[in-house]
């Protein structure tokens, strides 16, 4: 098996021990990236020095004092490119970032730098992580490890797929709507997008600044959990985060579900489930079920309404954080315009691809005068109506499951002329996003030779309760251990 | 200057004003909030430079300063208030949207008291809220003809507090002196430096004319680009004639912005700037709001420094001070402090103030510079008063000393001990000058005996110059009326 | 183009103008080509998005931001930022130490 199969407490022994170096183990992703990536193309850029320095400094923290090392010391990671890298070019997969050079790293990479984790590169995603299969991006296509010709999910599709075929051992992305789940459902992996304000988004250009999350993204639920711990707590940088204890990520996960009440929310599987991915939502249950769960119905009424409101308050909000995308101080700027307006018009015509020019011009559209009352604000009353279900459904079940997404991966290039449908792939997603809560993905079994996750929601902090589902899932599947077939090219 | 009376028109004017705080730090960053004088574009930071990813935080001591001012105008501070973001696109504007308080600001309806022309006045406040300021923009001469503009971010994210008046104002007159009352709260609370050069505190004015005894407002003009307490009345006085004028010949108003020209003392429209702005405001989604508790609002009331207008009547009170020399005193918060330190260094008020506001005054006026930045600390002057307060020098002595130590930093009091200036009161050393002086003045002499009371005081002034202006006064004066009314002398 | 009701989303239809208007508020610099694609398919999302109107919201709160956080604010001190080399790093066009722009008219 190579290295980048296995899970990171085994490889962090294995460096511990020194069994492995660190410089090894980043040679390894290295060569991998180089044999895989061209098929599956998830790294936009590749930073071979920067992760030899981090290597051989891990090495030397292993030699000297392999028992304070953490965890993610000497393991290898990936940053989606909307999560700014000093001193690396940051693109958020837009022409309108080409060149621009953060000064500044954002905190999650800051904090995972000073662990020892050693950074390969920038992964691919939906321009300005708007989109739900990675096909928005204005650089490159990334493709589904497990069939080429398909999408990996979005919007962060590089950082799912990377895992997936195995280039990294983690990697981080973002989720607005279900940007890490659900690429993670599509690709077999698991996603993670914590409760809202436990991991600080300074350093990630803003999209909906309501509903942003970083998380991870990696094989096993416990590779999930450790980054999770790295990774999380209060930043004074971020008015948003929040101080709250890391209660049980680790600890619980092996404590199993016996017990646990679980609930199916009744709206969501009347969405419109693909009948493969239905069975196999119905078989992760009964497995639960066989393991000590008790699952029933559950209602959340206002899911109807989840998806509008969102597509308005995403929107609205995006719309006024790219207003700083004005090519004055960063970005190819606005050679040859003859005035202010039209340096501005030029920079942003040429820079923003259509998906988000949609997006702006709807956000902007749901905040302008005679439409607040009824778009905007209505939208956030709604917000409030999806948070109160999930409050009310939590007083009666531990977690709620159901299918990430509606269906598997589709291939590229079904639902691009269709922006409604592309939207819809979000719909068992969002609504997570709108409360806050937090909610992970965990590979289920596949549907047609596409893999299907199992979405586990938990309450607002209660990421160590979905852990612990999602590990009892995945301890029962083993499916971490199934590789795509291009993860094999590096043979 | 045309009145309104006169013409049947009223003036109905509100001042918006914006005041930088004096915090160290910006408002949403660590950056310095006193930029001037600072290499272009030196001063930033991730998140003033509006860069991708990055995120405001609240300055507490902005917030406390706000609130200060709110109390100092009499306002209410609601227990919830929160930010907004107002969209639009300017080079000085990096994040294209500008952190302010919209619907739910910090504080609501004030008032403040001012004089004017031997009247007083009370004017509403309407909000005092707070904001981020915006970068600077530099053009080769006009913004409508230049080629094009260098920004500079360095001022981008000081801590603003935009303070709206009432339109309760009804004559320039009026506007100008609540503008510098409120000028003067600002200085006094600490809250703001009170420059209007330099642009840490600005002015704009909304003026409209509607006929005297009614109530509808009428077409209301924006007036900006006033610089200086005079330019705002200047300009109000402008519109005030322009519009009166359209008006009278039954024109129509437009609606608009107009920006004062101090070159040419005239306002012009700037129509463009109307292009519709919509700003549509939403609550900022980074910051969370913030909760006033009445607890904190009395701390912060507790703190509040006395209030001009206190201290003005309690210089009035407590020393006896005219009113004239109250307010005089009291302009200027550090003068007021620097009188109290010399009276309470032992010196009696009324010498204190007439020294202070006299000699002292005088020569920081021609070294441009204020009492309380010179060279004569309180400690200083109190040492020097209290010699002439005792009779140990002469009043001409202590000006000349005054004006020596001003120039070198010595202490004049010390002037006057080692250098042997202190007043003399000899009798027999005096009344040899008075015999020197008559005998040479004999002509003068002469004059007074005919009834000439003026030569006397030439007289007293020529013994002065002799004794070096160290003679006492009223000795050379008993003694040269003594010599003179002697038969014979 | 049909006048527009500004009150009720869900009527379906957003007139050409209305999106021109917001485009150039945001600066898009959109083709007459590109804003007539572009005002259909948000046709299509508002109507979708005007379900919005259906929901019962009566004496709902609106949730601006999730989380109970409040007054979240840092001392008043001042910290090294970026040097000017720094800040002007990214910029396409900058003259003796500012940012430059075309004449803003």
């Amino acid at each position: 098996m190579s290295l980048l199969e296995e899970p990171i407490r085994e490889l962090g022994r294995r460096l511990r021990e020194r069994e492995i170096s660190a410089v090894e183990l980043a040679q390894a992703a290295l060569a991998r990236i180089e044999a895989v990536d061209p098929a599956v193309g998830a790294f936009l850029r590749v930073t071979p020095e920067l992760a030899m320095e981090a290597a051989v400094a891990a090495d030397r923290t292993l030699a000297t004092d392999p028992g304070g090392a953490a965890a993610l010391c000497g393991i290898p990671v990936a940053y989606k490119d909307l999560i700014c890298t000093k001193g690396v070019e940051t693109t958020a997969a837009s022409r309108i970032l080409e060149g621009f050079v953060p000064p500044y790293s954002a905190t999650v990479v800051e904090r995972l730098a000073a662990l020892g984790a050693v950074p390969l590169g920038k992964l691919n995603c939906d321009e300005f992580a708007m989109g739900s299969s990675n096909e928005n991006s204005a650089y490159q296509i990334t493709r589904n490890p497990w069939d080429l010709e398909r999408v990996p999910g979005g919007s962060s599709g590089g950082s799912a797929a990377a895992v997936a075929a195995r280039l990294a051992c983690a990697t981080l992305g973002s989720d607005t709507g279900g940007s890490i789940r659900l690429p993670a459902s599509f690709t077999g992996v698991v996603g993670v997008k914590p409760t809202y304000g436990r991991v600080s988004r300074y350093g990630l250009i803003a999209f909906a600044s309501s509903l942003d999350q970083i998380g991870p993204l990696t094989k096993t639920v416990e590779d999930a959990a450790l980054v999770m711990t790295a990774i999380s707590g209060r930043d004074p940088r971020d008015s948003t985060s929040v101080e709250a204890p890391l209660d049980g990520f680790l600890e619980d996960l092996h404590r199993g579900v016996e017990g646990l009440r679980l609930g199916v929310p009744r709206e969501y599987l009347e969405v419109g489930i693909e009948p493969g991915v239905r069975k196999v939502f119905d078989q992760a249950v009964s497995s639960l079920e066989r393991m000590g769960a008790v699952v029933e119905e559950v209602s959340l009424p206002s899911t109807e309404f989840a998806l509008s409101a969102y597509y308005v308050i995403a929107p609205a909000e995006v719309s006024s954080n790219l207003a700083r995308m004005d090519g004055v101080r960063f970005g190819p700027g606005f050679a040859g315009a003859k005035n202010l307006r039209e340096a501005y018009e030029t920079a942003r015509h040429q820079g923003f691809g259509e998906e988000v020019r949609r997006r702006i011009i709807l956000g902007a559209y749901a905040l302008s005068s005679g439409y607040y009352d009824a778009y905007y604000l209505r939208a956030q009353q709604v917000r409030t109506l999806v948070a109160r279900d999930f409050e009310q459904a939590f007083a009666k079940v531990d977690a709620i499951v159901s299918p990430t997404a509606p269906t598997a991966a589709f291939r590229l290039g079904e639902r691009t002329a269709d922006p409604l449908a592309m939207y819809g792939t979000d719909v068992l997603t969002l609504p997570a996003n709108l409360a806050g809560i937090s909610g992970i993905s965990v590979p289920a079994g596949f549907a047609a030779g596409l893999p299907v996750g199992l979405q586990v929601l938990g309450p607002y902090l209660g990421e160590s309760i979905c852990f612990r589902i999602a590990h009892s899932v995945e301890t029962e599947s083993r499916l971490w251990q199934q590789l795509p077939p291009v993860a094999g090219l590096a043979g | 200057m045309i009145s309104p009376s006169q013409t049947g028109w009223e003036a109905v004017i509100g001042l918006e004003v914006h005041a930088q705080l004096l915090t160290r730090s910006k408002m949403f960053c660590s950056c310095r909030a006193d930029y001037l004088g600072l290499p272009a574009n030196s001063n930033t930071c991730p998140v003033c430079l509006g860069l991708p990813g990055a995120l405001p935080v609240i300055n507490e001591e902005g917030v406390r300063l706000t609130i200060r001012t709110a109390l100092a105008l009499e306002c209410e501070i609601p227990e919830f208030t929160k930010f907004d973001r107002k969209n639009y696109f300017y080079p000085d504007l990096p994040k294209g949207y500008q952190i302010s308080q919209y619907d739910l600001p910090l504080s609501l309806r004030g008032r403040l008291d001012f004089q004017v022309e031997g009247r007083s006045v009370r004017a509403g406040i309407t909000r005092v809220h707070l904001e981020e300021d915006t970068g600077t923009l530099h053009h080769a001469g006009e913004i409508q003809t230049s080629a094009f503009s260098l920004v500079d971010l360095n001022r981008a994210g000081v801590p603003l507090m935009e303070i709206v008046g009432e339109p309760d104002l009804r004559s320039p007159a009026e506007a100008r002196a609540y503008l510098a009352t409120l000028r003067q709260l600002l200085v006094y609370i600490g809250v703001n430096d009170g420059n209007m050069e330099e642009g840490s505190l600005r002015c704009d004015a909304n003026i409209s004319l509607r006929p005297i005894g009614t109530e509808p407002l009428g077409v209301k003009v924006e007036v900006k680009n006033m610089n200086s307490f005079r330019s705002v009345q200047r300009a109000l006085e402008y519109e005030l004639e322009r519009q009166t004028e359209v008006l009278e010949q039954g024109g129509r108003l437009v609606q608009e912005t107009r920006g004062w020209s101090e070159l040419e003392q005239r306002t012009v429209s700037q129509r463009s700037k109307e292009v519709a702005q919509e700003y549509r405001y939403f609550p900022e989604p980074d910051l969370p709001p913030l909760l006033i508790s009445r607890a904190r609002v009395e701390e912060v009331r507790a703190d509040l420094p006395e209030l001009p207008a206190a201290r003005r009547e309690r210089f009035q009170s407590q020393y006896q001070l005219t009113e004239e020399q109250a307010r005089l005193l009291t302009d200027r918060p550090a003068d007021s402090r620097y009188f109290e330190d010399v009276v309470a260094a032992g010196v009696s008020p009324l010498l204190a103030a007439n020294w202070q506001l006299g000699d002292l005054q005088g020569l920081c006026n021609a070294a441009n510079l204020e009492v309380a930045n010179c060279r004569i600390d309180p400690g200083s002057l109190a040492g020097l008063l209290r010699m002439v307060e005792n009779r140990e020098v002469t009043a001409k002595v202590a000006k000349e000393v005054l004006a020596r130590g001003f120039e070198t930093g010595e202490s004049p009091a010390e002037m006057v001990r080692s250098q042997g200036l202190g007043q003399l009161s000899d009798a027999d050393e005096i009344a040899g000058w008075v015999d020197q002086v008559l005998t040479e003045q004999a002509q003068a002499a002469a004059d007074y005996l005919a009834g000439n009371e003026r030569a006397l005081g030439r007289l007293v002034g020529t013994v002065m110059g002799k004794s070096k202006g160290r003679a006492n006064p009223v000795i050379v004066n008993q003694l040269l009326r003594e010599r003179l009314s002697r038969p014979g002398g | 183009m049909a006048a527009q009701s500004k009150t009720s989303p869900g009527s379906g239809s957003i007139a050409l103008s209305e999106v021109a208007h917001v485009s150039n508020l945001a600066r898009l610099g959109l083709t007459e080509e590109e804003l007539v694609k572009l005002a259909a398919q948000l046709e299509l999302i508002v109507a979708a998005v005007g379900k919005l109107s259906q929901a019962d919201v009566s004496g709902v709160e609106a949730t601006a931001q999730v989380g109970q956080a409040r007054n979240v604010t840092r001392p008043d001190q001042v910290a090294p930022g970026l040097s000017a080399a720094e800040a002007l790093a990214n910029a396409a066009t900058t003259e003796a130490g500012f940012l430059r722009v075309p004449a803003i008219q």
